[in-house]
C-alpha cells in the first residue's frame, strides 16, 4: 500500500493541487500527509519549513511560515498516498485550511510558552487525525469544513489567547467536533476536560461520501459556526471547506495559506499529521480540536486552561462546555457541544467530521462548529449538541451514511482477522480511511511530551503521570513515582458495576527496583529499630503517609483497612493542627510514595539473617558451545566482569560471591579456593540424583581467589577446545546450582549459558516436539507449555531457596524455550535468547547483555505484597514469579528491570473520598545481605461516573496489562480464542464509552476516548505480534521467548514494543532528536534513512535513492550499493551527522535493557522483510490487519455492541 | 621325638606345610576317634631363596578331572617316556619338548628335593601391578597431613611401571584424574547412593562409546586411554600425584556440633571395586582403604551421624541392637566377593581411637587376602612402618606380596578336602576330592587368594574317606597337591607347586607311632583356626564350649582367653582384627598370638622365657612380652625406682643401664620384622599400661586366693577368671568322667 501510494499520491495530488492549491486546503489534506510527510520522508520540506518555524520551537513552526506552499504540495504528495486520489478533494479542504491558521497561531504561541505551545501544537495534531479519520470515513468535508472555519477561527484565537492553544490540547481529546471546540477554546480548558475524558474520536466509515458530504456538512456547520464565531478564520475555513479551499484558505491567507501548510508542516514535526488535521477542525476549532486534542496531555493542558471554564468539568460530556465555555475559544474546541464536551471531544472528532459531513451537521457541526458553536455556532451545535454531546471525540459523521459506507470500505475490515483486504480498499480510494486522519499515536507522544515540561509531582490523588515516551522528572509527594508504579485507570470506578459495565482494566504495572534517573533520590531507607516497621495490626499494612494519626498522635487509623494501632512509644511524636505529625515531612514513610525498611529477623527464612548472595556461572561446553565461541566469549568476560558485581557502596567491594561450573552431559565444578594453586576440576556424572561435590570452595569472594579464578577461565576454553560431546543436560545444571545455594545456605543467581535441547539421559530431559501444523489449532496452546512436569517442580524449589535463574541460549536449531524458560520465568530471571550465535556479529549484544545482566541491581528471595483499600482486591499477578498462595508474590530475584503487573477487582464499594489505596511491599534481600522492605504507595481517586473514568486512564499500561493477559491466555486457550477476547474486551471497552460519555450521535461515527484513542492501534500490534498471529518464519522459540519476555515487561517497554520508534534520520540536530514518524512504510521516503526501535530490534533502515552525502556521512560511502549490510555497528566517522547518529544509538541502547544489535535494511533488499515486520500500522506478512482496516473492524464491533 | 621334629621342620622349611599328624590313620574311623582332624598349615609363598623358579610351564596330567602337575612322586617310564599320575593313576606320555628326558637326565620337577618347584610362565601381556588409594578425607588435620605423607613417601616405593590411581571421600567421594595437565580434575559421587558398577563405569566415562560403529581398532586405544586417566603409571604422575595429594584438603563440608562427619566408605570403595572391575578385571590391583573413623551414611554406613548414639558394642550385637550391622556386613560381603572374583585386594588401614567398623569390613580383606591395620593415629610409627613395610622387598628386590593367587588341592584318593581357613574366597570347583564334610571355606578344590606375601598361610582341613575294611596296603603313602598359580610382583605369572606324601597307619596296630607324629603345635593353630572361624560365623559361648569339649593342652587355656575367642574387653573392631591376622599368620606367629611369649630380664643371668604366669611378674625383673600384637616391656618395682631414681645414668651402674637397654634391643628387633607393627608399650609396675601384660598371664595369684598373698611370688592379678591350675584340676575331672 504504502509504497503504492506514493507514487499515485504524488501524481494525484498534482492534480489536486491545482483544485487545492489555492486553498490551503489542498495542503491541507496534503497537509496532513504532508505533516506527516514532513516527518516521514519529506524531510527537505520539513525542514526548511521547519527551520522558519523551528526556531521558534520545534520543527513544526517553521514549517507552517515558510513552507507553507512548498511544504504544502510536498505533502501532498506524501498524501497523495494514503488518501490517494481518492479524498484529494475532500481531504485537502479540511486539513490544509484548518491547519495553517492553527498551526501558525499556535506555533507563535508554542513559541513563546516553551511549554504549552508545544501542547497546542501537539494538540492540533491530534486533532488532525481525528479528522483526517472522519476525512477518510466519509464525510471529510465535513472535517474540512470545519476546520477552515477553525483554522481561521483558530489564528485569532491563538493570536489573541495563547489559551486556545492550551485548550486545543484538552479540546482535542474529545471528539471532533469537540476537538475543536477544544482547539478553540482548548487553549484555556482543554486541559481539565478533554485531558481526561476527552478523547473520543469518532472515526466515521463515511469516507466514501467525503466530498459531498463535504459539501453539506461543511458549509453549514463549518462555515457558519466559523464565521460567526470568528470572523477571520470563519472566512477561511468556510471558503475552504467548499471547495473553495483555496478562497477561504487566502483570507487565512494573511497566514493562512502558510498557516496551512505551516500548521500541517509545523505540526508534522511532532505531530504533523494530527496537527494538519487539527488544525484544520481545529483550525476550525471543532474539528481539529478534537482530533488533537486526543492525546491524553490535553486534558491536562485543557483542564489548565480550560479548566477555568467549565470545561475540566464537562470535558467528559462535551456539551457542557460549548454552551458556558468561552464563546469562541472554547466554544469551538468543545465545538458546539464539543464545546462543552469540548476537552472531551477534542480528540476525536476529525472523524466525525467526516462522518458527520456525510450525513450531517453533526460532525460538520461539531468540528466547526465546535469552533463557530462556541462563538457562533451555537446553533449549530444545538443541533450538534444532541447529537454532539457524545460525538465529541470522535463522532465520525458517517453515522447514517456511514455505515452503509461502512459496509463498503469495510469489508475490507476483515483484515482483522487475517491480511485484510486492505489491498481491496485500497481501490476504492475513496472509501478508504486516510491513515492520517485516524489518531496517530506520533502525535499523542509528542503532544505529551510537550506539554510535560515541569517535574511530574505525585502528591495529587489520582493524577495521570506524562506518558512513558515523555521525559520528565518525578517528585515524590506521597505516591510513588510512575517510574514505580502506573495504573490504567487513575480514576477507578467505585463499584464493581462500573468497573465491569466499562470492562477497563484496573490495573497497576509495578517495577519495585526500577532505576531511578539520576536526578532523582532512590527510595530512603527506615529503619524503626528492634521492633521492625510500624504496621497496622489488622491488614499488617507499613506506615505510610496514609496512616492517620488520631488521639494527639499516640494512635493511627489504617488507611487501609480502618483499623486503629497503637503507636509504639518510641515512635510516638506530636501533631500539629492540621493533624499531621510534627516529624511528618523528616519521615520518609510518613511523606513519601517510596521508601525502604530495614527489616529485621522476624523477617528472615528460618529467623536467621540472610549471608551475602552467591552468582553462579553455569557454562555449557558441548561442541556447539565451543565451536560458536561462546565458551571463549564467556571465560574472557567473565574475567574482568567479576569486578563489576552488584554492590550498594561503590567504594566496597561487592559481598557477592562466585561459583563456577561447566557441563555437556555431566556436570564440572570448580574449586577455585584462594588457597589453591590450580583449580581443581569435579566431575558429577550422576546426573540423575544432583549433588554439589564441594561447598568449601566453590563460591568464592573474587578478590580472594583471582588468580584462580583466571586461571580457570583461561583453561575452561583449553580444556574443551577438542570436545566431541554435543549431548547437554539441562535440569540438572539448575539442580546443581541450586544444590550448592542450599549447602551454602544462601540466596543467588544462577548464570546458564546454554545450547542445545537437553537430550542427555537426565532428569528433565526434552525430545523435539516443534510441531508447526499444531499452530492455529486447539493444539497450539500445547506448545507454550512446558512438556515435562519437572521444572515446575523444579523452579518452586529454586524460589524456595531465592535461586534465581537467568538464561542465555545459543541455539541453532529448536531448543524448546517453552520449557527451559519455566525456572527462569518462575524465579525472576530473564532468558536471552541468541538465534545462530555467532562470535564475531553477536558477540557486542551478548556481551552487553551479559554485563547489564550481571551488574544490575537486583534482590533476592523476595515477596510481594500489594495491599489495597477497602473495596478492592488485587486478584492477579502477571509477570516472572512463583506464587504458592494467592496472595503473595515469590520472587527468587528481582531485579531492576522486572515489572510484575497487578490486576485489581472489587469487592466492595470504593468512596470517591478516600479513593483507592494501594500499597505495594516487596520484602528482600539486598545485594549485600541486607533484609530489606521496599515500599511504593499509590492513592487514585474513584468515580462515580463513568466520564471520569475515561479520563483518566492510561492507555499504555492498559496495553501492557491486555498483552501480558493475552500471552498468558495462550497457555490455556486457543490462540484465536484470545485475540478475539482482545478484540471484544477493547470493543466493549470502547463502546461504553461511546454509549454513556460521548455526546450522542450517529451510529455511524467512531467515537474514541481521548485518553484511550491509541487504544485500537496499539491492540493491533499486540494482536499482531508473533505470539499472537506468527508469521511462517516465525519459529515456536520465539514466540515462547517472546511470550515469556513480555510478561515482566514494564509499560515503557511494551509500549516501544509494540508500536516500535521509527526516526527519520535525514537531520539531526544535536540535543533533540528528530520527531518520530508512524510506523508505517508509507512514512518512509525512498531517499531517507530511519531508523527503528523494538527495544529488542534496532534498525537502520536506508532507502535506495538515498543522497550521497548522506550515506558518506554514515557509512563512508558514495554508494548504496556498497553499504554493507552485515555490519553491526556504523562505522566512527568524523562528521558532526555521524557523531550524533552514533550518540543517538548509543542513548537507545542505554535506555533498554537489552542491547540491540544494529542491523542496517536497505531498501528492496531481502532483510527488509524483517524490518517491515515492525511497520505495524501497515498489513503484516503474517495476515496482520493494517491500522486502518483494524480501526474499521473495531469500528464495527463497537457497532454491534451499541445497537 | 627328634626325627619327628626333624622332619616336621625340613617339612616346613622346604614346603612350608605343617600337619597336624605326620602320619595318617588309615581309615575314617579312626582318624575321627583322633578328634584333630589330618591338617596342614600350608604357606603357598614361602620364601624359598633356594629355589630359582624353572622358565618353562608345568607338565599336566592329561586326565580332565585331574590335572595333576608331574611331581617327584609319579613313577616314570624313561623308556616308553609315560608317567603315570600319582593321584588318578593316569598313564602320560611326556610332551615332545621331554624327548631328551631319561634317568640320568631329569627335569627338576622330577626331582625329590623339588617337591616344591615354581614355573614361570609366558601367558598374555605381562599385567602391570595396580594400587588404589581411596583416601578418607574426615581426618584432623595433623592425621591428614602424615598419611598425606606416607602416602607421597610410598610413591617412591612403588615400581615405576605400577599403575597408581586416587580416590578420596569425606561427604563426597572423588575418582580423582592424573593425566590431566593444569586444572586438576575429579568425577564426584554422591555419598549416599549405591550405584551399580555399570553405573560407576558409565559416569567415569569408561563405558565404550556403544554407538561408535567402528570395531575393534578404534576402540581399543580409547579403552586404554579412558582408564589411564584414573590409573596411570607412577613413573608419569609422580609429581601431578605428589601434588594432588599436597593439595589435599580435609573434607570441607562443615560438621556440627554433636555429629560425627559424613564418611562415604561404602560408596568410595564401591566406586573402587567398579573402577577396577571394568578397567583391570583378572589383574592384580590392590585397593589401599585408609580410614579415620566409621562409615557414617550411604550404604555400608556402621554407625549414624549422631555423636550421641555410640557404635555399636559386642553388648548392642548380643542384644540385636546394632541397627546397620547385618545391612553393612552385607553390603561389604558382597563388594569383597565382586573384588574377589577380580582378582583385586584390599587392604584397609583404619587408625581412629574409636572403632571404625572392621567388624562390617573385615571381609573385605579377609576375603581378598588385604591387610588390615589397625592403629590409634595416622600420625603414629606403628602406622607409618606398618604401611611402609607393606612394601618391603624380597631377596630379589621384589615386592613381598603377590595377586590373583589360585589355590587348588589334590589328593590321593583315600583323602578328601573339607576346606580351607586362610584369606581366602571359595572358587566353587567341584571335584573328586572335595569332601562333604566342611571345615571352613569347603565345598571346593580351589580357593582364591587375591594377594599372597610370603607369610600367608592357609589351614587345610581333611578328611581321610578311606573306609575301615578297604585298609591300604602297608607302607602305601597320601599325597596332596598345592598348586598354587599368581601373578608375581614383577608381573609374571607363575605356578608354585607342592606335592607332599605322607605314610598311612593304622591306627590299631600303630598308634604309638601315630601319637608320635602329632605336631601339637601345628594342632592347636589348626585347632584354634577351627575355632576361630566357628566364633565369626557362630555365636560366641557355643564356640567356647566348643572347643572345651575338644582335646585341650596347655596353650589352649590361652586360647581360651584370648581375644580371638574371648570379645570381652574387646571391642568388635579389635576381635575383627586380632581374628583377621590369627587366620593368616604362620605357624610360629599364630603360636605367640595364642600363648604370649614372656621373656624375663634380670641381673641373675641371661633373659630367659619364662612362665605368663603372675608368678612371674617380680619386682627385679624386666619382663618383655610379645603377644604379636603389642610388645610390652614391664619394668618390675624396684626396677622402676631404680631407673626413676636415675641409676642407669650413673657410671657405676653401667650393668644397670645395659640391663634396662637389652629387652629393647630385643623388641627392636622384632618390631623390625613384624607385619603389622606391634604396638610397643613401654610401662612398669603399677603403670597404666601394664594392663597389657597384666591381662594376659595367667591369674595364678588373685584377690580370691589370699593364700598366696604376701609372698614374693609375683603380682596379684584381679580378676574373676579361672587360672590354669583350676582349669586343669577341672579338665582332668572332665576327662576321667563318662560324660566327655
Amino acid at each position: 500500500m504504502n509504497v503504492n501510494q506514493h507514487t499515485p499520491m504524488a501524481s494525484p495530488y498534482g492534480q489536486p493541487q491545482p483544485g487545492y492549491s489555492q486553498p490551503g486546503y489542498v495542503p491541507l489534506d496534503g497537509g496532513y500527509p504532508g505533516p506527516y510527510a514532513p516527518y516521514n520522508g519529506p524531510a527537505s520540506p520539513y525542514q526548511p519549513g521547519a527551520p522558519p518555524q523551528g526556531i521558534s520551537g520545534p520543527a513544526r513552526g517553521p514549517p507552517t511560515t515558510g513552507p507553507l506552499p512548498v511544504s504544502a504540495p510536498h505533502q501532498y504528495n506524501q498524501y497523495s498516498h494514503s488518501q490517494g486520489d481518492m479524498q484529494n478533494g475532500p481531504p485537502p479542504m479540511t486539513q490544509a485550511q484548518p491547519r495553517p491558521p492553527v498551526s501558525q497561531p499556535y506555533n507563535p504561541g508554542a513559541m513563546n510558552m516553551s511549554g504549552p505551545h508545544p501542547t497546542y501544537p501537539q494538540h492540533y495534531g491530534p486533532p488532525p487525525t481525528m479528522q483526517q479519520v472522519s476525512n477518510q470515513m466519509s464525510g471529510m468535508q465535513i472535517t474540512s469544513g470545519p476546520p477552515t472555519p477553525a483554522g481561521p477561527g483558530y489564528a485569532p484565537p491563538h493570536s489573541s489567547q495563547p489559551p486556545v492553544s492550551t485548550a486545543y490540547s484538552a479540546p482535542p481529546p474529545p471528539s471532533y467536533t469537540q476537538a475543536p471546540p477544544p482547539v478553540s477554546s482548548a487553549p484555556t480548558q482543554p486541559p481539565p476536560p478533554s485531558g481526561p475524558a476527552a478523547s473520543q474520536q469518532y472515526y466515521g466509515s463515511p469516507p466514501p461520501p467525503s466530498q459531498q458530504p463535504f459539501n453539506s456538512s461543511l458549509p453549514p456547520t463549518s462555515q457558519q459556526q466559523f464565521t460567526s464565531s470568528s470572523v477571520p478564520p470563519p472566512p477561511s475555513q468556510q471558503t475552504l471547506p467548499p471547495s473553495s479551499y483555496s478562497g477561504p484558505a487566502p483570507p487565512p491567507g494573511q497566514a493562512p495559506a502558510p498557516p496551512v501548510s505551516q500548521p500541517q508542516q509545523s505540526f508534522p514535526p511532532s505531530q504533523p499529521p494530527p496537527t494538519s488535521q487539527p488544525a484544520f477542525t481545529p483550525g476550525p476549532p471543532p474539528t481539529a480540536p478534537g482530533s488533537f486534542t486526543p492525546q491524553a496531555p490535553p486534558p491536562s493542558s485543557q483542564s489548565g486552561s480550560f479548566p477555568p471554564p467549565g470545561p475540566p468539568p464537562t470535558s467528559a460530556p462535551s456539551c457542557q462546555y460549548p454552551g458556558p465555555l468561552p464563546p469562541q475559544q472554547q466554544p469551538p474546541p468543545s465545538q458546539p457541544f464539543p464545546y462543552h464536551s469540548g476537552p472531551p471531544p477534542p480528540r476525536a472528532q476529525m472523524p466525525p467530521t467526516s462522518m458527520a459531513q456525510s450525513n450531517h451537521l453533526p460532525p460538520g457541526p461539531q468540528g466547526p462548529p465546535g469552533p463557530p458553536g462556541p462563538l457562533q455556532q451555537p446553533p449549530s451545535q444545538p443541533g450538534m449538541q444532541t447529537g454532539y454531546p457524545p460525538q465529541q471525540n470522535g463522532a465520525f459523521g458517517q453515522v447514517r451514511g456511514p455505515q452503509p459506507g461502512y459496509a463498503g470500505p469495510y469489508p475490507g475490515q476483515p483484515n482483522y482477522g487475517a491480511p485484510a483486504p486492505a489491498p481491496a480498499p485500497a481501490p476504492p480510494a475513496q472509501k478508504r480511511l486516510d491513515p492520517d486522519a485516524i489518531p496517530s499515536p506520533i502525535q499523542v507522544i509528542e503532544d505529551d511530551k510537550a506539554k510535560s515540561t515541569e517535574p511530574f509531582t505525585t502528591g495529587v490523588r489520582g493524577q495521570a503521570p506524562p506518558l512513558v515516551t515523555t521525559n520528565f522528572q518525578v517528585k515524590d509527594q506521597g505516591n510513588a513515582s510512575p517510574r514505580f508504579v502506573r495504573c490504567t485507570a487513575y480514576n477507578m470506578p467505585c463499584t464493581a458495576d462500573m468497573a465491569k459495565q466499562s470492562q477497563v482494566p484496573l490495573a497497576a504495572v509495578v517495577k519495585p527496583l526500577a532505576m531511578l534517573p539520576p536526578d532523582e533520590t532512590p527510595p530512603y531507607l527506615v529503619d524503626h529499630g528492634e521492633g521492625g516497621p510500624i504496621r497496622c495490626n489488622r491488614c499488617k499494612a507499613y506506615m505510610c503517609p496514609y496512616m492517620q494519626f488520631i488521639e494527639g498522635g499516640r494512635r493511627f487509623q489504617c488507611g487501609f483497612c480502618s483499623c486503629v494501632t497503637e503507636v509504639p512509644p518510641h515512635y510516638f511524636q506530636h501533631l500539629d493542627h492540621t493533624g499531621k505529625r510534627v516529624d511528618c515531612y523528616d519521615r520518609p514513610e510518613l511523606s513519601l510514595g517510596s521508601y525502604e525498611f530495614l527489616a529485621t529477623v522476624d523477617y528472615c527464612k528460618n529467623n536467621k539473617l540472610p549471608q551475602p548472595p552467591a552468582f553462579i556461572f553455569l557454562i555449557d561446553v558441548s561442541y556447539n558451545a565451543v565451536k560458536s565461541g561462546m565458551v571463549n566469549i564467556v571465560c574472557q568476560e567473565l574475567k574482568t566482569l567479576l569486578d563489576y558485581l552488584p554492590r550498594e557502596n561503590p567504594e566496597m567491594d561487592s559481598a557477592v560471591r562466585v561459583g563456577f561450573v561447566t557441563y555437556n552431559k555431566v556436570l564440572h565444578f570448580y574449586n577455585v579456593k584462594s588457597s589453591l594453586a590450580q583449580p581443581q576440576m569435579l566431575v558429577v556424572s550422576d546426573v540423575s540424583d544432583m549433588f554439589v561435590p564441594l561447598l568449601d570452595g566453590f563460591l568464592v569472594n573474587v578478590n580472594e581467589s583471582r588468580l584462580v579464578i583466571e586461571s580457570l577461565l583461561d583453561q575452561i576454553p583449553e580444556m574443551f577446545a577438542d570436545t566431541r560431546e554435543t549431548e547437554t543436560v539441562f535440569g540438572p545444571v539448575i539442580q546443581a546450582g541450586l544444590e550448592a545455594l542450599k549447602a551454602a545456605d544462601c540466596a543467588g543467581k544462577l548464570f546458564v549459558f546454554h545450547t542445545s535441547l537437553p537430550i542427555a539421559e537426565a532428569p528433565g530431559k526434552l525430545k523435539n516436539r516443534e510441531d508447526k501444523k499444531l499452530i492455529g489449532t486447539d493444539k497450539e496452546k500445547s506448545l507454550f507449555q512446558p512438556q515435562v512436569g519437572f521444572y515446575n517442580t523444579l523452579a518452586k524449589e529454586c524460589v524456595a531457596q531465592g535461586c534465581c535463574v537467568d538464561l542465555f541460549l545459543f541455539p541453532n536449531q529448536y531448543v524448546d524455550v517453552a520449557t527451559l524458560g519455566v525456572v527462569p520465568v518462575s524465579t525472576g530471571g530473564s532468558v536471552y535468547k541468541y538465534t545462530y550465535f555467532q562470535a564475531q556479529l553477536d558477540q557486542e549484544r551478548f556481551l552487553n547483555d551479559l554485563r547489564r545482566d550481571v551488574q544490575k541491581l537486583v534482590g533476592f528471595d523476595a515477596v510481594m505484597r500489594v495491599r489495597t483499600s477497602t473495596g478492592i482486591r488485587a486478584t492477579d499477578f502477571f509477570g516472572s514469579f512463583f506464587m504458592s498462595n494467592t496472595t503473595d508474590v515469590e520472587l527468587a530475584g528481582l531485579d531492576c528491570d522486572k515489572a510484575i503487573t497487578v490486576e485489581f477487582k472489587h469487592d466492595d464499594k470504593l468512596s470517591e473520598e478516600t479513593g483507592a489505596l494501594m500499597q505495594c511491599a516487596v520484602l528482600y534481600t539486598s545485594c549485600s545481605g541486607q533484609r530489606r522492605l521496599r515500599i511504593h504507595n499509590m492513592a487514585v481517586n474513584c468515580c462515580s461516573q463513568l466520564a471520569d473514568l475515561y479520563r483518566n486512564c492510561e492507555t499504555d499500561t492498559i496495553i501492557n496489562f491486555f498483552s501480558k493477559y493475552a500471552f498468558r491466555g495462550v497457555l490455556n486457550n486457543p490462540t484465536k480464542a484470545v485475540r478475539d477476547t482482545l478484540v471484544n474486551q477493547c470493543a466493549q471497552i470502547l463502546a461504553c464509552y461511546r454509549k454513556n460519555c460521548a455526546s450522542p450521535s450517529s451510529a455511524g461515527q467512531l467515537i474514541l476516548p481521548e485518553c484511550m484513542k491509541l487504544l485500537p492501534v496499539y491492540l493491533n500490534c499486540v494482536l499482531k505480534s508473533d505470539v499472537l498471529l506468527p508469521g511462517a518464519d516465525v519459529s515456536l522459540d520465539d514466540r515462547a521467548y517472546l511470550r515469556q519476555l513480555i510478561s515482566c515487561m514494564d509499560v515503557t517497554e511494551t509500549h516501544v514494543f509494540f508500536y516500535p520508534r521509527l526516526l527519520p534520520l535525514m537531520k539531526l540536530e544535536s540535543g533533540s532528536l528528530p520527531v518520530a514518524v508512524r510506523d508505517s512504510e508509507e512514512r518512509l521516503s525512498k531517499g531517507g534513512v530511519y531508523l527503528l526501535e523494538t527495544g529488542l530490534h534496532l534498525f537502520l533502515w536506508v532507502g535506495a535513492s538515498v543522497q550521497q552525502e548522506l550515506l558518506l556521512n554514515i557509512f563512508g560511502t558514495p554508494s548504496f550499493g556498497q553499504i554493507d549490510s552485515s555490519m553491526t555497528s556504523l562505522p566512527v566517522l568524523d562528521n558532526p551527522f555521524s557523531q550524533r547518529l552514533r550518540e543517538i544509538i548509543d542513548s537507545f541502547r542505554a535506555q533498554r535493557s537489552r542491547y540491540m544489535k544494529l542491523m542496517v535494511v536497505k531498501q528492496e533488499d531481502r532483510a527488509e522483510l524483517i524490518f517491515r515486520h515492525f511497520l505495524v500500522e501497515d498489513k503484516s506478512a503474517s495476515g496482520g490487519a493494517s491500522y486502518v482496516d483494524f480501526l474499521c473492524h473495531m469500528h464495527k464491533e463497537i457497532r454491534q455492541l451499541l445497537s | 621325638m627328634t626325627t619327628y621334629q626333624e622332619f616336621i621342620q625340613q617339612n616346613e622349611g622346604r614346603d612350608g606345610v605343617r600337619f597336624s599328624w605326620n602320619l595318617w590313620p588309615s581309615s575314617r574311623l579312626e582318624a575321627t576317634r583322633l578328634v584333630v582332624p589330618v591338617s596342614c598349615l600350608f604357606t603357598p609363598l614361602k620364601e624359598r631363596p633356594d629355589l630359582p623358579p624353572v622358565q618353562y610351564e608345568p607338565v599336566l596330567c592329561s586326565r580332565a578331572n585331574c590335572k595333576a602337575v608331574l611331581n617327584p612322586l609319579c613313577q616314570v617310564d624313561f623308556r616308553a617316556k609315560i608317567w603315570a599320575c600319582n593321584f588318578c593313576f593316569q598313564r602320560n606320555p611326556f610332551p615332545p619338548s621331554y624327548a631328551g628326558i631319561s634317568e640320568v637326565n631329569q627335569p627338576a620337577e622330577l626331582m625329590p628335593q623339588f617337591s616344591t618347584i615354581e614355573y614361570i610362565v609366558q601367558r598374555g601381556p605381562p599385567a602391570p601391578l595396580i594400587f588404589l588409594y581411596v583416601v578418607d578425607t574426615c581426618l584432623e588435620e595433623e592425621d591428614l597431613q602424615a598419611l598425606k605423607e606416607s602416602l607421597q613417601m610410598s610413591l617412591s616405593l612403588l615400581p615405576p611401571n605400577a599403575l597408581v590411581g586416587l580416590i578420596t571421600f569425606g561427604r563426597m567421594v572423588q575418582v580423582h584424574e592424573l593425566s590431566c595437565e593444569g586444572i586438576a580434575k575429579s568425577y564426584v559421587f554422591r555419598g549416599t547412593k549405591d550405584l551399580s558398577s555399570k553405573q560407576i563405569q558409565e559416569m567415569l566415562g569408561l563405558t565404550k562409546p556403544a554407538a561408535s560403529g567402528q570395531q575393534g581398532r578404534p576402540l581399543a586405544p580409547q579403552d586404554a586411554a579412558a582408564s589411564c586417566r584414573f590409573l596411570q603409571p607412577v613413573q608419569k604422575v609422580d609429581m601431578n600425584l605428589t601434588d594432588l595429594l599436597g593439595e589435599l584438603q580435609r573434607d570441607p563440608w562443615p560438621v556440627p556440633q554433636g555429629k560425627r562427619p559424613l564418611r562415604s566408605t561404602g560408596v568410595a570403595l564401591s566406586v573402587a571395586v567398579g573402577l577396577l572391575e571394568g578397567t583391570f578385571p583378572n589383574t592384580g590391583a590392590r585397593v589401599m582403604l585408609f580410614i579415620g573413623g566409621p562409615p557414617t551414611q550411604g550404604p555400608g554406613m556402621v554407625v549414624g551421624d549422631e555423636l550421641k548414639t555410640p557404635i555399636r558394642s559386642w553388648h548392642d550385637i548380643q542384644k540385636d541392637n546394632a541397627r546397620h550391622l547385618k545391612k553393612a556386613t552385607k553390603y561389604y560381603e558382597a563388594m569383597a566377593n565382586r573384588s574377589a572374583v577380580n582378582g583385586h585386594s584390599i587392604d584397609i588401614y583404619a587408625c581412629a581411637l574409636d572403632q571404625t567398623g572392621l567388624l562390617e569390613m573385615k571381609c573385605l580383606s579377609n576375603l581378598t587376602g588385604g591387610h588390615i591395620v589397625m592403629g590409634d593415629s595416622f600420625n603414629t610409627s606403628l602406622f607409618k612402618q606398618t604401611f611402609q613395610r607393606v612394601f618391603s622387598k624380597d631377596y630379589n628386590g621384589d615386592f613381598r606380596m603377590a595377586f590373583g593367587g589360585v589355590l587348588e588341592v589334590k589328593t590321593s584318593r583315600e583323602l578328601k578336602v573339607c576346606g580351607a581357613i586362610g584369606p581366602c574366597v571359595s572358587l566353587n570347583s567341584k571335584g573328586s576330592c572335595v569332601s562333604e564334610n566342611e571345615m571352613g571355606i569347603g565345598g571346593t578344590s580351589q580357593w582364591k587368594v587375591c594377594s599372597i606375601n610370603p607369610s600367608t598361610t592357609l589351614g587345610f582341613y581333611f578328611e581321610v574317606v578311606n573306609q575301615h575294611n578297604a585298609p591300604v596296603p602297608q607302607g602305601g603313602r597320601g599325597a596332596i597337591q598345592f598348586v598354587t598359580q599368581y601373578q608375581h610382583s614383577n608381573t609374571q605369572r607363575r605356578i608354585r607347586v607342592t606335592t607332599i606324601a605322607r605314610n598311612w597307619a593304622d591306627a590299631q596296630s600303630q598308634i604309638q607311632h601315630i601319637e608320635s607324629s602329632f605336631d601339637q603345635e601345628a594342632a592347636a593353630v589348626l585347632m584354634a583356626r577351627l575355632g576361630v572361624f566357628r566364633a565369626e560365623s557362630e555365636e560366641g559361648p557355643d564356640v567356647l564350649r566348643w572347643l572345651d569339649r575338644q582335646l585341650i593342652r596347655l596353650f589352649m587355656f590361652h586360647l581360651r582367653r584370648s581375644p580371638f575367642l574371648q570379645v570381652f574387653n574387646n571391642s568388635p573392631d579389635e576381635s575383627s582384627y586380632y581374628r583377621h591376622h590369627f587366620v593368616r599368620q604362620d605357624l610360629t606367629q599364630s603360636l605367640i598370638m595364642i600363648q604370649p611369649i614372656l621373656y624375663s630380664y634380670s641381673f641373675y643371668g641371661p633373659p630367659e622365657p619364662v612362665l605368663l604366669d603372675s608368678s612371674s611378674i617380680l619386682p627385679d625383673r624386666i619382663l618383655l612380652m610379645d603377644t604379636f600384637f603389642q610388645l610390652v616391656i614391664y619394668h618390675g618395682e624396684t626396677i622402676a625406682q631404680w631407673r626413676k631414681a636415675g641409676y642407669q645414668d650413673m657410671a657405676e651402674h653401667e650393668v644397670f643401664k645395659l640391663l634396662l637397654q637389652a629387652p629393647l634391643d630385643d623388641a627392636q628387633e622384632i618390631l623390625q620384622t613384624r607385619f603389622p607393627m606391634p604396638r610397643y608399650i613401654d610401662t612398669e609396675h603399677g603403670g597404666s599400661q601394664a594392663r597389657f601384660l597384666l591381662s594376659k598371664v595367667n591369674p595364678s595369684q588373685t584377690h580370691n586366693n589370699l593364700y598366696a598373698w604376701g609372698q614374693e611370688t609375683g603380682a596379684p592379678i584381679l580378676t574373676d577368671d579361672v587360672s590354669l591350675q583350676v582349669f586343669m584340676d577341672h579338665l582332668k575331672k572332665l576327662a576321667v568322667s563318662s560324660s566327655a
